[in-house]
């Protein structure tokens, strides 16, 4: 009882953000279906509509700066310290650059591409390990074992909707990830975690910390 | 239509490029400007405040982590500036224009209604708001910030966003009863 009422309070808290577009898909779609169950909700998400009108209409009201705060802004860094253009060796923002590059209708054949050649690599490879399970077929090694073990440790991730590509970049390159899979269904990625077989535990808790991070949606360690 | 993404340009700065420091302005400065304007209710002090945060952005470019949204961090700068500039003048006197937006509660609630239609008195309300409750219905509303970047912004937890959102506009309710507008809520 008490946690279905948080649970609404929870969601009343949350109307102008929903009204404002900017909760996350998951958050969004809680809304969503309290207002279609909830009348008394869905008067009061009025009213927080009403209110995101008018501001949005107060604020337009305010005018803009004079040219002055501009004129000022440049008379200002006229002022700085010359500074020259250095190398740009951060590989993050390099990658962000390049991907800005690109235009949506590219980056989406792109991911389609991505994704195909992942699911055609996948094929490759399982079609492989039947082969080397299957007795009899196929060459193997006398001294090699019939399966090796994985290398690494691993977790399965799915990013934010808000996240932008600096944002995952910035968080992969910040926690030393790497994409090693995906996407799967529901927007899942594959990120390597550790070169090596990392203890059960330790990966738990590492993945715990990394689920506090606004970048990550939803994150679980996989054996 | 394709444009060169805030992070990019932010690069850009960083290596010197006054011409991405034009389009960073170019596209922001209205809204920086009336974010601090809300605070410190003088265009002019609003104009200055906005050179500074700026020539913050020029100077500190480099350093930009790209944890948040670029207009994410232009108003944590805009707001720390805003604040400096009135602990700096705190007989800070209301410019006329806005004294009048205020909701004047010497009028009788049937005359407020005469004479007002109820969005006006709503964006009175708004106006007669305390600073840190008109700061976050201008975030969300306006500037559609979600809840961690108000947190980020205003340096509050996210619990609070919510929570200060919420009294924000109960406040807002209780003045317009106060004018004759009861709109059934709290």
């Amino acid at each position: 009882m008490n946690t279905t009422n948080e649970s609404q309070d929870d969601v009343e808290l949350m109307l102008p953000w929903h009204a404002a577009g900017t909760l996350s898909r998951r958050d969004a779609k809680r809304v969503e279906d309290a207002l279609a169950r909830d009348p008394e909700l869905a008067r009061r998400y009025d009213l927080v509509r009403e209110e995101l009108g008018e501001t949005i209409r107060l604020n337009e009201t305010l005018g803009a700066p004079s040219a002055r705060a501009m004129d000022n802004l440049f008379k200002k860094i006229d002022g700085e310290p010359a500074r020259r253009a250095l190398p740009r060796l951060d590989l993050a923002a390099r990658f962000s650059e390049f991907m800005a590059g690109f235009s949506p209708r590219t980056l989406a054949w792109s991911a389609a591409a991505a994704v195909l050649a992942i699911v055609l690599q996948a094929g490759i490879i399982t079609g492989v390990l039947l082969n080397e399970r299957t007795p009899g077929s196929g060459y193997q090694a006398a001294s090699a074992p019939a399966t090796a073990p994985a290398d690494g440790s691993y977790a399965m991730i799915r990013f934010a909707p808000q996240a932008s590509a600096s944002d995952i970049t910035g968080f992969l390159e910040a926690n030393k990830l790497s994409l090693a899979g995906g996407p799967a269904a529901g927007g899942l990625y594959r990120v390597r975690v550790g070169m090596t077989g990392i203890p059960k535990n330790d990966l738990a808790r590492i993945v715990r910390e990394l689920q506090q991070d606004k970048t990550v949606d939803f994150i679980a360690a996989v054996q | 239509m394709q444009t060169t993404s805030d992070e990019v340009l932010i690069g850009r700065i960083a290596g010197g490029d006054r011409l991405a420091m034009q389009v960073l302005f170019a596209r922001h400065h209205v809204r920086v400007y009336r974010f601090v304007l809300r605070f410190v209710r003088n265009e002019a002090t609003a104009e200055d405040l906005i050179s500074e945060v700026f020539l913050d952005v020029w100077r500190q470019a480099g350093k930009f982590e790209g944890r948040s949204a670029v207009s994410t961090w232009l108003l944590s700068i805009a707001r720390f500036k805003a604040l400096s500039a009135l602990r700096r003048k705190p007989e800070q006197e209301l410019d006329d224009a806005t004294a009048e937006a205020i909701v004047d509660t010497a009028d009788d609630p049937q005359r407020a209604l005469e004479k007002k239609d109820k969005g006006e008195i709503l964006r009175k309300t708004l106006s007669a708001l305390s600073a840190e409750h008109r700061e976050i219905i201008d975030l969300v509303y306006y500037h559609e910030k979600s809840v961690e970047e108000v947190a980020e912004i205003v340096g509050i937890p996210e619990a609070t966003v919510k929570t200060r959102m919420f009294y924000a506009r109960k406040k807002m309710a209780e003045l317009l009863k106060q004018q004759g507008v009861d709109r059934g809520w709290p």
